[in-house]
């Protein structure tokens, strides 16, 4: 089936995400849809699928228009979709997911007919080898069986156009080129499939046409044989490079000690799982991993968001674990949280608020019990200068600011205090290239000015290009810790649980 | 490079992480049964006899009462009791949950060694055991049908806090009407339509205005509260034929009320408690094994899930609160017609709130509902019970016993249920 757009348009308020967007997915191709976070390539899609209306454009199957009120109308038309968040439920089995909404019933009471439903799993996952058990329960799958089982809740309603969003961002290397597999495979059966991405490594692996959205606007199209530069700058608007200038680090003496750290949550499943690990002073300590194998847990252990069932951190010599946040933050911890909006900054505050979060009740900024107005404005509108935080006044709403500037004030308030270790989750998760530079550029600087460094990322491209040890987590363990040219195979099978030894 | 792709899931398997095993459970069980065991149990004169009662004048099998002394059947409640919490120790070490009959069956327990220490050397009193389970069933039934309307709200993501506002506007409207038409079995009617009005006000702010579903039941019961208040203490008194109290009859079931014990605890009730069977199972069935079912369960859990498939979730929402609201009514009008009462003020007395923890000790099933609704039927009826053959007790403390083993039960002894996902968050596109 051919899937066509034309100048599909969608504005919230003020805001356009898309802008007359042209697209053309033959069958049998695969049309890879490349931009950066924010580009609208997930609104794009929302809206062919029926989960935004548009407000100019028009959506044509073989030639003919078609209108969708809903995601049902979109199923029943043949596009099926792999949402970046998985849409199953978690208690269910994977015949339960894929049966529902058209699920087939028998009898004269018509109670589900769960055979015909395993059947038909079971059916799908021969076809293209995805080995799933129609009765396993989704949350014991693993990432990328929660994955299959999405492609085949969309195939088992005959899908011909499939639509993968983001499918990459939570899979392992290994898990990946898997993936990559099945959508060559869904392509010579046939389909039409559609890959939302900003990663230009699987967009060359697979994609037959390239369509490259900016700000919401097609800003072209190209060949897979273009090279990633081409890409890259087709994508950012500008010339880019893939690279961080660092000198090599000159570690000093350990400044993070981490001995046995358990952290064990509310449903009892263990998070944490005894992490032991160093880092010096003057040295980036990269920790990858996929999302969710304890990444998270071992951050907020470390500043004490949560209280460790086990194990303790020490910091030059001090353990911090056991002791409040404050404290931990006062004795030269810096924090640079994974969710900037949630947890970095208070949205409805001031920029200049925002910037003396952490020392609000500290002189300069406080005496007594009174707030000091002007020592906050003058501090504040020096850092929006240092930090190049682009803002029309420092009055502004934080939450006001485009993601890369709120993550510059973060970064400036939390760099505003004499680090001796700065823990950074996902720092650039979302920014624009630019922004991506800057934050890589300033964590750098405060290595080099003999801080302990530890940065979380889930991109292998960003834990490479900063990292001076990579230290690899999974379920909850560090599998490994590793240096920087270590290839990456080797990093996307630790990635996978394998150990260092087993993967090298 | 050795390992290969298609390792990596049975690696995942082999390095998950094993969760920490969670005595809590178990040991309070312990501690509860051993001071049973040491009350009642030890407590009890060793010389003295409980005296229980079986059969009934009308049984066609007659079981002759017996005589216990007090002190073993205590010792032995009690010691079924400490015996639960070792299989719940058993479970947990094997990291496993027990089953719902491991509460119920325990409480029953612990509440019969009380029973059994309080009717101890009391010659001249026995402890009517039939009498005994046939109100436990009866006073359970307002909470049975409170804890299905909560289960089917909360099983689509809708708190329903208010089923103690249906529970009252179907014992107003039931009594209302039936003293109108003269007829108790028109008020059976009437309950429901009053159950599924309040529930369609908390659907209503729960999906269009994303109201704090708490905040809404909560004044909702205030409301209801008001209402019937006002109406009783000026149209009804003003005007007596409005409020009668009209009774219905017990229906006895040929052949299976002659059952002995069993008989005439379940076979010889009125026509709600035979309603409530048939809801009961239906609702079970329905819930777990129909299509309507499966789409209401992925609607609390992910509703976003159900959107994407092509399933209205609002409008699921709507439907199951309103449904649940007039199974809370029809529960209501156990407090009227079937229980042959006129309306009062406040007469539901906060059963709905037991029926909330009756719904989540049985786990937002139809069944455990039933099962968790029966327990405390139970405590209540001991209650009435002790209050009967004069216990050492003072009443008060009595009166409290239900909600004491309200909150045990569901303060996490039972280990710690998992409700739907998404409930309380409104669904917003």
């Amino acid at each position: 089936m051919k899937l066509e757009l034309r100048g599909i348009t969608k504005r919230f308020g003020d805001f356009t995400a898309n802008d007359r967007i042209d697209l053309l997915v033959e069958p049998g191709t695969v049309h890879a849809l490349l931009g950066e976070n924010g580009a609208g390539k997930s609104t794009l899609m929302n809206v062919l699928f029926g989960l935004y209306d548009a407000d100019e454009g028009e959506v044509l199957l073989d030639d003919e228009p078609v209108v969708f009120a809903g995601p049902g109308d979109a199923m029943a038309a043949g596009i099926g979709m792999v949402h970046q968040h998985f849409m199953l439920v978690h208690p269910f089995t994977v015949a339960e997911n894929v049966m529902l909404g058209h699920e087939d019933v028998r009898g004269p009471a018509k109670l589900l007919d769960l055979d015909a439903a395993r059947a038909k799993v079971r059916e799908i996952s021969d076809r293209f080898n995805f080995n799933v058990d129609p009765d396993a329960v989704i949350e014991d799958l693993p990432v990328g069986a929660q994955q299959r089982v999405e492609i085949i809740k969309a195939l088992s309603r005959d899908a011909s156009v499939l639509i993968l969003d983001e499918p990459t961002a939570v899979l392992t290397p290994q898990e990946t080129d898997e993936l990559l597999g099945i959508v060559k495979d869904l392509r010579d059966a046939g389909t039409a499939v559609v890959l939302i991405t900003h990663k230009l490594r699987e967009v060359k692996a697979v994609a037959d046409t390239i369509t490259v959205i900016r700000r919401g606007k097609v800003v072209g199209t190209a060949e897979p044989s273009a090279t990633q530069e081409e890409l890259a700058s087709l994508m950012v608007g500008r010339a880019v490079s893939m690279r961080v200038d660092k000198e090599d680090a000159t570690p000093g003496d350990t400044m993070l000690a981490v001995d046995g750290l358990t952290v064990v949550d509310a449903a009892g499943i263990v998070q944490l799982d005894h992490v032991s690990f160093e880092v010096k002073a003057g040295e980036i300590l990269a920790i990858a991993g996929v999302q969710g194998n304890g990444q998270t847990e071992l951050t907020e252990a470390l500043i004490g968001v949560v209280s460790p069932d086990a194990g303790s951190a020490s910091l030059d010599g001090d353990v911090i674990t056991g002791r409040s946040i404050k404290d931990v933050l006062l004795s030269g911890i810096g924090f640079v949280p994974e969710d900037r909006t949630e947890d970095g900054i208070v949205a409805n505050m001031t920029i200049a608020n925002n910037l003396i979060l952490d020392l609000h009740d500290q002189e300069p900024y406080a005496k007594g019990f009174a707030l000091q107005p002007k020592v906050i404005a003058d501090e504040a509108r020096k850092h929006v200068e240092q930090f190049d935080v682009r803002a029309t006044s420092i009055e502004q709403t934080a939450g006001s600011l485009s993601g890369g500037n709120q993550q510059k004030v973060v970064l400036a308030r939390e760099l505003s205090r004499p680090l001796k270790l700065l823990i950074a989750s996902n720092p650039t998760r979302g920014l624009d290239v630019g922004s991506i530079e800057f934050v890589h550029k300033r964590i750098v600087a405060e290595r080099d000015a003999g801080a302990a460094v530890i940065i979380v990322s889930a991109e292998l491209d960003e834990v490479v290009a900063l990292a001076d040890r990579i230290a690899v987590m999974y379920h909850g363990r560090i599998v490994g810790i590793v240096a920087p040219d270590t290839d990456r195979d080797t990093l996307g099978l630790m990635m996978a649980g394998a150990h260092q030894e087993e993967a090298a | 490079m050795t390992a290969t792709v298609a390792d990596a899931p049975a690696a995942a398997a082999s390095n998950a992480p094993i969760p920490p095993k969670k005595f809590g459970p178990a040991i309070a069980l312990g501690v509860i049964a051993l001071l049973s065991l040491v009350i009642f149990g030890l407590g009890t004169a060793s010389g003295a006899s409980t005296t229980f009662v079986i059969a009934r004048p009308t049984d066609f099998f007659k079981i002759p009462s017996f005589t216990l002394p007090s002190q073993l059947a205590a010792i032995l409640l009690s010691v079924v009791g400490l015996a639960l919490a070792g299989w719940t120790a058993y479970r947990a070490n094997q990291r496993r949950k027990v089953g719902l009959w491991v509460p119920v069956v325990y409480g029953m327990a612990i509440m019969g060694a009380l029973l059994t220490w309080a009717g101890a050397g009391r010659d001249a009193t026995s402890i009517q055991l039939t009498g005994l389970l046939t109100s436990s069933l009866f006073l359970a039934v307002p909470l049975v049908f409170g804890a299905l309307a909560g289960t089917l709200c909360e099983r689509s993501g809708i708190i329903n806090i208010a089923i103690e506002g249906q529970l009252l506007a179907g014992a107003f409207l039931a009594a209302l009407v039936a003293s109108m038409v003269g007829n108790p079995y028109v008020g059976l009617i009437a309950a429901p339509i009053a159950g599924a009005l309040v529930g369609l006000v908390l659907a209503i702010f729960a999906t269009k205005y994303w109201v704090n579903q708490i905040v809404v039941g909560v004044v909702l019961n205030m409301l209801v509260l008001g209402l019937t208040s006002f109406f009783f203490s000026t149209v009804m008194t003003e005007n007596g034929d409005l409020n009668q109290p009209l009774g219905m009859p017990k229906l006895a079931i040929p052949l299976l009320s002659k059952i002995p014990v069993l008989g005439p605890v379940l076979f010889n009730q009125n026509l709600l408690v035979y309603i409530l069977y048939v809801v009961v199972a239906v609702l079970q069935i329905m819930l777990f094994r129909s299509r309507w079912g499966l789409r209401v369960r992925a609607v609390g859990e992910h509703p976003k899930a159900a959107d994407t498939v092509g399933i209205q979730v609002n409008r699921t929402r709507v439907r199951n609160t309103v449904l649940g609201g007039a199974i809370a009514g029809l529960g209501g009008a156990f407090f009227t017609v079937a229980s042959g009462l006129a309306f009062g003020k406040e007469m539901t007395a906060g059963k709905g709130y037991i029926a909330l923890a009756a719904m989540i000790l049985g786990r937002w099933s139809p069944r455990g509902a039933l099962a968790a609704a029966l327990l405390f039927g139970f405590a209540d009826a001991l209650r009435a019970q002790l209050g009967a053959i004069g216990s050492p007790i003072p009443s008060q403390f009595l009166a409290m016993f239900p909600y004491i083993a309200t909150i045990f039960a569901v303060a996490g002894l039972v280990g710690h249920a998992r409700p739907p996902a998404s409930e309380g968050i409104p669904y917003k596109k």
